[in-house]
């Protein structure tokens, strides 16, 4: 018993008749490690050797807070435009037919595979006072681009197909009989979808809409030309690093990323927590 | 009795669907809504590229900069995207074939490029290979050039398009378990035979498909690659650092020819990666996956 449970603690992997586990995992882990991990220590070193009074004192500047609260934020505010619309889509994309139904389809992986730069360029070209739609915006006095909310509509560009792609396989999912069931013990329409199909979805959605803004705050390229990149108004953190990089600044540059490194990766954390509750809740997801 | 179905269906329907009026609005409202922020921004780059005639437009490319900023590009790719492609094959094999302990640490490990900045993810090699980096001091003694130079380019490529192959074929050669490739084996056949001939035929349009958005990530990174390339005109300059610098110069015109390269790039990766899900849609288990 002793020496069978001490054989199965050193067992790192389950027998198998399948070749090549020890190619395949030794480049794997070899090339993870050269590319993605040393880097990232170097990272990690850096911090550390700033020392904690210097590493808070950067962090803590006023110029440092404004671009992370304003990368947060604005990522935040898209992705809560984008679950709106998101679901919206999604569920159009679903339950209805309608002529070109796969071009849009299609259409909704365009900032997936248009570069950022391009997007960005365009985007700035469309809100500039002078574009198609920022010159509309202009009648009503609104400015667009080269300000904070130029900033949300470059993320909400860039957010919308992860929020659409996660909630749309679920919603194919949901049985329709329980709609009908809803429906038959005299539930209106609108009480079926709210509280019958759309709970189905619901984590579903918040991981879309936190893959969204994951990728918001970190988001650079398509960002940098619409901002217009005023310190403490429209400039976003990963800019800031650029700059501090610039200067050769490296200390800076290091306390930037490291916080916006814990801050993201305490938030997938605790939505993944928030995802197992739900699970269990509601279970399914 | 026709009669009466003829009734019934309709009322039938309603109940567990929208008011036709509802759909209608919905369909419009999702429509009109992916047009402007999403449609709009593709029609600009063409047509701004076109604004002063096609003489201009094709000027842009005869730009020896242009030209070396294309020929980058297309190295990098060429590059990163066949390393990535065995290392996405590999990660799966090992991640699906096999149960081993610290597989889940494993796929975190390997998704992480996506959920760091790219900014971040040029920072972190300058931090190693940079002059005032880790390595830097040993590199400059043995005249080793990475940050500032292509190899840098190659490498923070790599980095943000590291998942992408594996993330697509992970799910599909999870569901298709390993029994073809146990009765394979059972017959004699070799493991790379076994691998070609029973595994790859099985996961060859998923691995196309990652291939393809990996391809359309290289070519078109900009944050990561921006940060480690120094901007050194006609020497460090991609595609979308070249549109950079022409935009910041001014010169919209070329920065939107320049551009519309990508953006063709990008409409030939959507239209072949739909054509792909139209057609094999359940080769291709994580399709519907961002």
């Amino acid at each position: 018993m002793a020496l069978s449970s001490l054989f199965h603690a050193k067992a790192f992997r389950q027998p198998s008749v399948l070749p090549g586990f020890g190619l395949t995992l030794g480049f794997v882990v070899t090339a993870l490690s050269l590319v993605v991990l040393l880097p990232l220590a170097a990272l990690m070193l850096k911090a550390f050797s700033i020392g904690p009074a210097a590493f808070f004192a950067i962090a803590t500047d006023a110029r440092v807070l404004a671009a992370l609260r304003l990368s947060f934020g604005a990522a935040f505010i898209a992705a809560l435009v984008n679950a709106v619309f998101g679901l919206l889509v999604a569920w159009v994309l679903v339950r209805y037919d309608f002529p070109g139904k796969r071009i849009i389809d299609a259409v909704v992986d365009l900032p997936f595979a248009l570069p950022t730069a391009v997007a960005g360029i365009a985007l700035s070209a469309i809100y500039a006072p002078n574009g198609v739609i920022g010159a509309l915006a202009g009648l009503f006095g609104l400015k667009l681009a080269y300000t904070p909310l130029g900033v949300v509509l470059a993320l909400i560009f860039i957010g919308l197909p992860f929020v659409v792609r996660t909630v749309q396989p679920v919603l194919e999912e949901v049985e329709r009989d329980i709609e009908e069931v809803s429906a038959l013990l005299g539930a209106s329409r609108l009480r079926t979808i709210f509280q019958v199909v759309l709970p189905n979805v619901y984590p579903a959605l918040i991981t879309g809409v936190a893959l969204a803004f994951a990728r918001g705050v970190g988001e650079y390229g398509s960002v940098i030309f619409i901002a217009g990149n005023i310190p403490r108004v429209s400039e976003i953190a990963p800019l800031l690093i650029v700059i501090k990089l610039e200067e050769f600044d490296y200390a800076g540059a290091t306390v930037i990323a490291t916080v916006m490194l814990l801050i993201s990766f305490a938030l997938l954390f605790i939505i993944n927590a928030l995802q197992a509750w739900q699970r269990k809740r509601f279970g399914n997801g | 009795m026709a009669d009466l179905a003829f009734t019934l269906k309709p009322q039938a329907r309603s109940e567990i669907g929208e008011s036709r009026l509802l759909r209608f609005a919905l369909i419009i409202l999702a429509i009109s809504f992916l047009t402007v922020v999403l449609l709009l921004p593709l029609i600009i780059v063409f047509s701004e590229a076109l604004r002063k005639g096609a003489e201009v437009f094709f000027k842009a490319f005869t730009e020896p900069d242009t030209r070396a900023a294309l020929r980058l590009t297309l190295l990098v790719a060429v590059i990163a995207v066949p390393f990535n492609m065995v290392f996405g094959v590999a990660a799966s094999w090992a991640v699906t074939k096999f149960n081993f302990k610290g597989k889940s640490l494993l796929l975190t490990l390997i998704d992480l490029p996506f959920s760091i900045s790219p900014v971040i993810s040029g920072l972190v090699y300058v931090l190693l290979f940079g002059a005032q980096g880790w390595l830097g001091p040993w590199l400059k003694l043995h005249n080793i050039e990475i940050i500032f130079a292509v190899p840098g380019i190659v490498l923070a490529t790599v980095f943000v398009t590291f998942p992408f192959v594996a993330r697509e074929l992970i799910p599909l050669m999870q569901a298709q378990g390993t029994a073809e490739e146990e009765a394979a084996l059972t017959l004699g056949a070799s493991g790379w035979h076994t691998f070609a001939h029973v595994t790859l035929p099985n996961i060859k349009w998923a691995l196309l498909y990652g291939v393809l958005l990996c391809n359309a990530r290289a070519m078109g990174e900009f944050g990561a690659v921006s940060v480690v390339s120094g901007h050194i005109r006609g020497l460090t300059t991609t595609l979308p650092l070249q549109i950079e610098i022409l935009y910041n110069e001014y010169n919209f015109t070329a920065a939107f020819a320049v551009a519309t390269l990508l953006a063709g790039l990008a409409l030939f990766t959507l239209i072949l990666k739909s054509l792909l899900e139209w057609r094999f849609a359940d080769e291709l288990a994580a399709a519907n996956r961002p």
